[in-house]
Formats: C-alpha cells, structure tokens, sequence
C-alpha cells in the first residue's frame, strides 16, 4: 500500500503457486493456488483433512514445502523459518489455542513484540537508561494494546486462567501484536457457542478494519464463515476445488459433493432445476 | 544521571551485605567454624549451578543433565591455571587460556554473524565450521601463549605475591566459566534440536565423557598436574566467603536482569510453547543457545570458584550420580524460582554436608544417604513443585506496571464490547 | 540471484546440510577402518570380541526391556531400575549360599538326573530373583511414583533418583548386603570351549586353548538362551495376550485407555512388575558371568542399559534389543581396539551421534509435531 506506486493496490499480497506437500507417500496439499489482495477477508474451507492447516503451516513456516512457490509483498518465502516469517509481516492463530500458559496476559502480548524490542540484551543486563525508558514503553504499548480488546483490567492475570471465549481473544491480540499485515486465523470459532461466535465475527471486522488487515481464516461455522469472509477458497484431498464469493460457493454442486457425498449434490442440483423451472 | 534504585532492589542489596557481615563475624569470632565456613561456600557454589541450571531446565524448558560436566570444565581449568601459577611460578596456564578464549570467542561472534545470512544452515554443518574454527584458534593461542608467558609472569611478578595470587584467581575463575560458555556453544548447536528427553540423555552423556577424561587427564590428555584418576592436589585456597558472595550476588543480578527484560520473556516462551514462540517472531534456537550458555557459564564460574575451596579436586567428584544434584536443588527449590534455587542450595548443603555428617546418632553414621534420599522423597511427595513453587522475592519479580485509566487509551470509543 | 555453478554447489552443500554429514561420515570412516585393520590382522580374536560383547549386550538387553517399557508407558525415566537389578543379583546370592534353593530338586528326588535336578535348581533360583524384583518394583511405584502420576514430570524422575540413593545405601548398610564385595557362588560349574578349525575341545584341568580357536564357556551360552527365551516371553506377552493389549493401550493414550475400562493403574504396575522380573533375571546372569557383586553394581549397567534403550528408541521392544546388542559390541571392541580407560566415553558418543542422525533413536517414532 505505498502511495508511490498506483498499481500496488493490485498486486497480490499473499501468493500462493502450486504449492505442494507429501508426508511420506501422502500428498497433503497438491497443487493449490491461492491469492490474497490488500484488505481481502478470505476463508479457507474444506472438509476435516483437506489440508488447510497444512497449507497455513506451509505459508509460515512451519513445514518446508515440496514443490511451488509462496510470495510474499514479492518476496519468496518458501522455507524460510517460521520466525523470520513472522517478522516479515505474517502473523497466525492456532485451531488449539497456543498462549503461554503460565505468562500473564501482559506478558503474552509483550513476546510479540520482541523483535521491536528497543534495547539490546547487555542494556538489559546493565539496566541502564536505555533499558529503563525502552521496556517501559514497550510494556505501556502492550498495555495499550490490551486497551484495545478491553483486556487491560486482565493484565495480570495467568493466560491458563482466562475463561475459554478471552483465550481466543487473546491469541488474536497476541497475534495482532507483532503488526502483520497479513493475519491467518486457524479455525478461531471453534468450541464457540453461537454468542461468542457473533462477537467474534465483530472482532474479526473490528480488526480489520482497525488495523488495516488482509485476513484468511480457516473455519467450520459456516455462519461465520458465510458472515465474514467476502471470498472463499474450497479444499478437499489437498486440493482447491472452488473459490468465489460465499453465495456462488453455497450453491457449487463440488462443494456440496465434497461436504455432503455425491448423490446431495445430484439432490441439490435437481432441487435447483426445479426451482429455475 | 544518577540511578535510582527501587525499594526492593536495595532490600536485596542490604539483605546480602547483611546476611554476609552477619557470616563472617560469625566466622572470625569462631562461633562458626572452618567445616562450617566450607559447607557455606559450598552453598553458595551449588547455588550459582543451579541458578545457571534453572535458567536451562527450569526457565527455557530445556532438560540438562550436562550441568555438572560444564561444573567439572570450569573446576579443573581455573585449577590448573592457578596450580602453574603458584606451584609452577609460571602465568602459561593464565596466557593459553586467556587467548584460547578471548580469541575463539571472537571467531564465534563473527561466524555467528556471517552464518545468520545463510538460509537453511543445518546445525550439525553450522557446528562443524564453530569447531574447526575454534580448534584452529585454540592451536594459535597456544603457540602465541608459550612465546608472550615470560612477559605476562614478569609483569604479575610486579605485583606483591598475595596480589598477584588474588588477580590470577579471579581472571582463572572468569576465563574457566568463559570456557564452559563456549564449550557449551559448541555441544548445545547440534545438540538443542534434540527432543526434551533426548536432549537430556545426550547431556548426561557429555558429562560421564568429561568424567572420564577427567580420570585419564594426566595420560590421555597431558595435564600431568591434574593427577588422573588419583586426583588434583595443591590447588591454592584462594576461594573466601567474599568470593562466593559476590559472585553469588552478581550471578542472582545477572540472570534477574537478563529474565525480567524482553529477553528474558523470549527465553521464557520457549518453555511455554515452542511452536506459538516460533509464530510470534521469536527465534527458538537462538533463545535455546542462549540460555544453555549462560547457564553453562555459571557453571563454570561455579566449578572455578569450588575448586579452591578445599584445594583438591577428585573426577569422582564430578561422576554422573552427583550430576542430579542440581537437578535435585532446583526441583527442591522450586522450578523457575531463583529464590528457591539459592535457598534450596544453601539447605542442600546444611543438610546432606552438615546436619547428616554430625549430628546422626552413634553407629548410623553410614545412614546419611539412606536418610537423604527419604527426605528427599518425602518432600517431593509433600510438595511436588518444589519448596517455592514459582514464588521469588520482589527483587526478582516480574514487576508488572499498574493499569492505567481507560481514558490514556487510544481510540478508546472504538474498543470491542468484552463478552460476557 | 547468483548462478555461478560455484555459487550453486556451496548452496547445494548448505542445503542438503553436507558439511555436518560429513564430518560425521569421517568419524565413522576412522572408527570403520580401526576395526576392519582390527579384523584383518587377527580375525580369531575379533571373533572372540565379538562373542563377548554378545554375552554382554544380551544382559544388557535384559534391563534395557524394564526401561523402555516403563518410558513408553508412563514416559519416566525409571532411574531406580538398575538398583532393582542389584536387588536380584543379592536375591539370587541369598537364595544360594542362605537357602540352598540350587538343591531342593535334588534333596527332594535323589534319583533324578544330575543335569536335570541342577537346571530346575537354577531355574527357581531365578524365578525367585525375578519374582522379589517384580514385588520390590510393584512396592516402590505405589509408594513413590503413583502418588506423582499427575504432578509435573521432573518431580517423578527426582523421586526416582531418590529412590535409587535409598536402594543403593540401604543395601550398603551391614545387616542388609554390606558395602563390600561379595564373591558369587554360581549354582553351575564353568566349562569352557574352545571352537576352532580342530573342533571343540574342552578345556579345564590346566588344558591351554589350541591357537586359532574361540573360547565360549557355559555361562555365555546360558546368558545367551536365557535372555532370547525371555525376551520371545516377553514379546508374547505384549502381543498376544489380554495384558499386553492393555499395555500397549494405556502406553498410546492413558486417557482413553482408561475410557474403554481398563484399569490403568494396574496395567502400570503390571509394566513395572514384568520389567523388574526381567532385571531381576539379568542380575542373576550378570552375577554368574562377572562372579562378584556389591551394592553399586547396578548403576553402570543400568546407565548402559538404559542408553541402549535410547539408542534403540525408547519404547520400543525391538528397539531396546538392538541397542544393547550394540552396546554390548561397543564396549568391548572399543575396549580391545581403540581405549580401554575410554570405553564408556565411546559407547555415550556413538549415542549422541546417532541422536544426531536419528533424534527418537533407531526404531523410535519421529515425535509429532502438531501446529
């Protein structure tokens, strides 16, 4: 998003060239093609073990990929280490929720912020001025932060401790923290009740708009996904096997098959002729 | 500009200057008396171990058993060089060591930044360039080191004798735990990548290999003054209750400042979960070194200081069953709680070295370790997280700042409505 | 992006991790070409190397079961094993020279044959080792590690390097083993065979071995059989049986193990039980191999033994089998061929390289990682 370059609206973000994975014999992820624009909210759907976590893993790091090519603002990030991902602007949550446990709320939000870090490990070790002005503004920034989720009151305490709902909101916080410009979130409605899954869907928007975001998230609730995501990418047997807009996804004969078996999607097909006639 | 030492800090540093005034009048008025002066040095020595241990096992997550091969590293380095300083009136131990050091330090640093920029270095080949680097630079101080000692001799020779003894000591002590340190780089790079309990087992191995090279020195190695398997005698007892304190003292500082920094939290996600770390940003095997070393470092300095306490130093000292106990002290102590670790040592000590060695009735003297292990037991079972649990004194807290009012915050009208 | 073919073999090298192998590969090629000189110049004693460190590792193998089954089951490192197998070599020593227990079948039928009456004597000898090491294991994991199951993992390994202290210093004390060492009564006489181009010849009563031949004795042979017998045993056991279905259940996930009705605490003590039995074999064959034992006579070849289990990788009955076997040939060859005083510092560096090829060990499963 430079101001300098007109056509830079219109470069992908996030793009993703056959990217392939084999676990030994098994073809994880095959061949998926993937492109976010600045400012997307995308989902990722897909029946249990299509592979999108394999694909967010893929895209951060995590697993090293075997074939295609992962760009980033241009950059190939293929096999870089997770870390250096994350700095470079990519930031995710887990389907199992990863805090730090046992780590305040404060202190969680604050290990995103190391790599901004204004000091170096002898002027922490020194405790000199530099240390002392630099670490209070990093803990008055998380604090902040934590404003901004209307956590601060919780600061202190244990992440183990949070209620189910607050845990989700913190690994988001934490997340948002390291300021990425792309955020993926694996599955973060999962174990919601409907309520939760409402206020999430407000945090989601929240956020991007908020921070400037592109989003893609990996999830089931299909209300939150058809609420949210203004495209969506369809996954099964580590393939793409739709992408469009979420009503043109909801009525894919592919997608119902690969949901619900063929012979829905021969159902539904008919059902749709009847209706036209 | 002047510092400003908070409340608790200087409760810290009255509290220590206290407690050693209070020893060491105890120590010259003879109300204490040299088996007791020992048992406390040894305290204090353990707790520097542990703390380096803590700082590995209790606060990166990383279960070392190799803590007590770093321990014998440093004891018989800064033996030796002190040992060809008094005995063999010659500063060649302090020379070698001190290049040997200094200048495979500087090699590590620079590789360390070249090899950054290289994607995809595996640890194993990454390990192999540090080696050949530092075997190269350890041949080169040794060949300028013989040719510069007679210089460095003179020069101390300057000084007066006790003077001269007390500066080869605490530079002999420094560069020991310097050589841990870098020991420990060396085996921790290929070897931190390793599982938790194969990074352990791997470990413990590292420290039965130095056991027994320890037991072959004078042949396999040539120190021919480290006497082998029959031990090292006539290592000067340079190592005071001033020493221990403040090396004590400066260790608890150290680590207490490196962990309550963004560093320190950084080392701590490790433990927590290595896999978020990684997402946030944080570079894990680097956070890994990091802490081994450091923790390595204390060791060494630890073994340095507890080789002049009783001026002998035996491999069996160092075997592998005594290598728990760190383990012991800092479970004991409580797991992430430096408070627990110092305290914990220092009961160790009293306990096992002391209150067992005394004060067991007539004819159960062989009892201490049939009682030891029964306590040892018993409180495990009693307080499975150790004596502290996570409790630190407030010097070593994590001081977390208060909450300030809603209105400071950004934008506050646009903040997301908590659920309920 | 440089394409220099220079530039792309050094990348090439950085990232097939080329620098690391080969420094390893070099390692091995020296160790390799020591023992293939080793071979050349005198091929009759390597054998004979060989077949020592075959009665070795079979012992070994032995305790490494206890460990590896303890490990996968409740993951701990059970440190006090290798003083249970002290236990029954004491056990054992008792059973001889208190109890005469070598005997009872010849007391009781006079008319059976020698042979026979000796076997069964030594037979229940172990049976009785092996049975009061199964009580002694049940014992210490109800008392120290039950209690702990759900505490974090270190404090059961600190209890169980307590219960090791306790073992080792109860048993110095003078009315329980003594701290001396103690000469073992072997139940069976020691005949040794020499093996040779010429046949086998007996040897005893001042006969020296006829050169070119390999000695094997009786005691190997026993040690040899007895361990393989134990270990199909035990292979059975996990494989075929009710109990091993149960083991190897509880050892995936405890959680659901216990969903489906089984009784996991007895299953875990079960494990312990069939794992000190085992050791408690090992320290009736080790003391009539080695013919001497004394309260710290476990520590070492627990510590071997269990770092044959992680060669192996841990949890892994095949696994724990192999490593010993490797052990065993490690410490004797290196012993013979390279260092005698640096025999154990070999056998921990062929561990930590082959950590560093393979992290669980040779059989071990890859950890999971899951994101």
């Amino acid at each position: 998003m430079t101001g300098t370059n007109p056509s830079a609206a219109n470069d992908p973000l996030l793009k993703v060239t056959d990217l392939s994975k084999n676990f030994g014999g098994l073809r994880a992820v095959n061949r998926i093609n993937l492109e976010l624009f600045p400012g997307d909210l995308a989902g990722l759907i897909g029946p249990n073990g299509a592979g999108k976590t394999t694909a967010f893993n893929l895209i951060t790091g995590v697993y090293y990929p075997t074939e295609g090519q992962i760009n980033f603002k241009g950059q190939d990030i293929g096999g870089l280490a997770p870390h250096v991902i994350n700095q470079m602007g990519i930031a995710r949550t887990f389907q199992n929720i990863r805090l730090f446990p046992s780590l305040t709320v404060l202190e969680n939000v604050c290990i995103a912020y190391h790599s901004h870090a204004g000091y170096s490990m002898q002027d922490a070790i020194l405790r000199n001025n530099k240390f002392e002005v630099q670490e209070k503004e990093l803990l008055e920034k998380a604090q902040d932060f934590l404003g901004i989720f209307n956590m601060q009151d919780r600061q202190g305490e244990i992440a183990r401790n949070l209620p189910y709902g607050q845990q989700r909101r913190l690994e988001i916080a934490r997340a948002l923290a390291a300021d990425p410009q792309l955020l993926l979130l694996d599955e973060p409605a999962a174990g919601m009740n409907p309520n939760e899954s409402i206020a999430l869907m407000d945090l989601i928007h929240f956020i991007r708009d908020r921070f400037k975001l592109t989003i893609l998230l990996i999830e089931h609730q299909m209300r939150v996904v058809m609420g949210v995501c203004e495209k969506i990418t369809v996954m099964d047997f580590g393939e793409v096997i739709a992408y469009g807009k979420p009503d043109e996804i909801q009525s894919d004969p592919r997608v119902i098959e690969a949901y619900l078996g063929r012979g829905a999607a021969e159902l539904s097909e008919k059902l749709q002729r009847s209706k036209t006639q | 500009m002047t510092k400003k030492f908070s409340k608790s800090t200087l409760w810290f540093l009255g509290a220590s200057i206290l407690a050693y005034a209070v020893l060491e009048i105890l120590i010259s008025t003879q109300i204490l008396n040299t088996f007791w002066n020992t048992i406390i040095r040894i305290g204090g020595v353990m707790a520097i171990v542990s703390i380096g241990l803590n700082l590995i096992y209790g606060f990166n997550g990383q279960f070392s058993l190799g803590q007590w091969g770093f321990y014998a590293i440093g004891a018989y380095a800064a033996a030796d060089v002190t040992y060809r300083w008094s005995i063999n009136k010659s500063a060649d131990g302090l020379v070698v060591l001190f290049l040997a050091t200094t200048l495979s330090g500087i090699v590590i640093l620079w590789l360390r930044k070249k090899l950054a920029n290289i994607r995809g270095l595996d640890p194993l080949s990454a390990f192999t360039i540090y080696l050949a680097a530092t075997i190269i630079m350890s041949a080169l101080a040794w060949w300028v080191g013989i040719a510069v000692t007679p210089a460095v001799t003179g020069a101390l020779n300057i000084l007066p004798a006790p003077v001269a003894m007390q500066v080869v000591f605490v530079i002999a002590v420094l560069l020991s735990a310097i050589l841990a340190a870098e020991i420990s780089f060396l085996f921790g790079l290929p070897i931190l990548s390793l599982g938790s309990d194969y990074f352990g087992i791997a470990t413990l191995g590292f420290s039965i290999i130095v056991k027994i090279l320890l037991d072959n020195s004078d042949t396999l190695l040539g120190f021919v003054e480290m006497k082998g398997a029959r031990g090292m005698v006539g290592i000067p007892k340079e190592t005071s209750l001033f020493w221990v304190f403040f090396f004590l003292v400066v260790s608890v500082v150290l680590v207490r400042n490196l962990l309550r920094s963004s560093y320190g939290r950084a080392i701590i996600s490790v433990r927590e979960d290595e896999i978020a770390a990684k997402a946030m940003g944080i570079d894990i095997a680097e956070y890994k070194i990091l802490a081994f070393v450091l923790g390595s470092f204390l060791a060494g300095l630890a073994g340095g200081l507890y080789a002049h306490i009783n001026g002998f130093l035996h491999p069996n000292t160092f075997n592998f069953i005594k290598s728990f106990d760190p383990m012991i002290i800092i479970v004991f102590g409580g797991l992430g709680s430096i408070t627990g670790t110092v305290f914990a040592a220092f009961a160790w000590a009293l306990i096992l070295e002391g209150v067992l060695r005394l004060f067991l009735p007539q004819g159960f003297e062989t009892w201490r370790f049939v009682v030891y292990p029964l306590l040892l037991l018993v409180t495990m079972l009693l307080r499975p997280k150790g004596i502290f649990g996570e409790y630190e004194i407030p010097f070593l807290r994590q001081i977390l700042p208060p909450i300030r009012k809603p209105a400071e915050t950004p934008e506050n009208n646009s903040t997301v409505e908590a659920q309920s | 992006m440089n394409t220099s073919p220079i530039a792309q073999l050094i990348q090439k090298i950085i990232k097939q991790g080329w620098m690391g192998k080969s420094f390893l590969l070099l390692i091995t090629l020296l160790a390799v070409w020591r023992l293939v000189v080793a071979l050349q110049e005198n091929p009759i004693l390597f054998l004979q190397q060989v077949v020592n460190g075959l009665q070795l590792g079979f012992v070994y193998a032995l305790i490494a079961l206890g460990y590896t089954m303890v490990y996968g089951i409740v993951r701990l490192i059970n440190f006090a094993h290798g003083d249970v197998f002290m236990v029954g070599a004491f056990v054992s020593f008792y059973s001889i020279t208190r109890f005469q227990l070598h005997t009872w079948a010849e007391r009781l039928f006079p008319a059976m044959p020698d042979g026979v009456s000796l076997i069964i004597g030594a037979l229940t000898v172990m049976a009785a080792s092996m049975v009061a090491c199964a009580l002694l294991a049940v014992v210490i994991e109800r008392i120290a590690y039950k209690p702990l199951r759900n505490a974090p993992r270190i404090s059961a390994l600190i209890t169980a390097i307590g219960v090791s202290f306790f073992l080792e210093y109860f048993a110095a004390l003078n009315f329980v083993f003594s701290p001396n060492f103690i000469t073992y009564r072997r139940p069976i006489e020691v005949v040794t065979w020499a093996i040779g181009p010429g046949g086998i010849t007996t040897l005893g009563g001042g006969i020296a071995p006829p050169p070119g031949t390999i000695l094997i004795s009786n005691i190997a042979l026993i040690i040899i059989l007895t361990s393989i017998i134990l270990m199909f045993g035990l292979q059975f056991i996990v494989q075929k049986t009710r109990i091993g279905k149960a083991m190897r259940s509880v050892a995936y996930d405890k959680q659901t193990a216990r969903l489906m009705g089984i009784n996991t605490d007895a299953i875990i003590s079960t494990t312990f039980a069939i794992g000190a039995a085992l050791a408690g074999a090992a320290g009736m064959l080790y003391a009539i191999a080695f013919s001497q034992i004394f309260f710290w006579m476990g520590i070492i070849p627990g510590l071997k033994s269990f770092v044959a289990a992680v060669l192996g990788g841990i949890g892994s009955i095949p696994g724990a089998f192999i490593g010993a076997l490797i052990m065993g040939q490690a410490e004797v060859i290196s012993a013979a061929y390279i260092s005698t005083p640096l025999r154990d510092a070999i056998a921990f560096s062929i561990l930590i390289i082959v950590l560093l090829v393979r992290p669980t060990g040779i059989f071990g499963e890859p950890e999971r990682e899951k994101a």
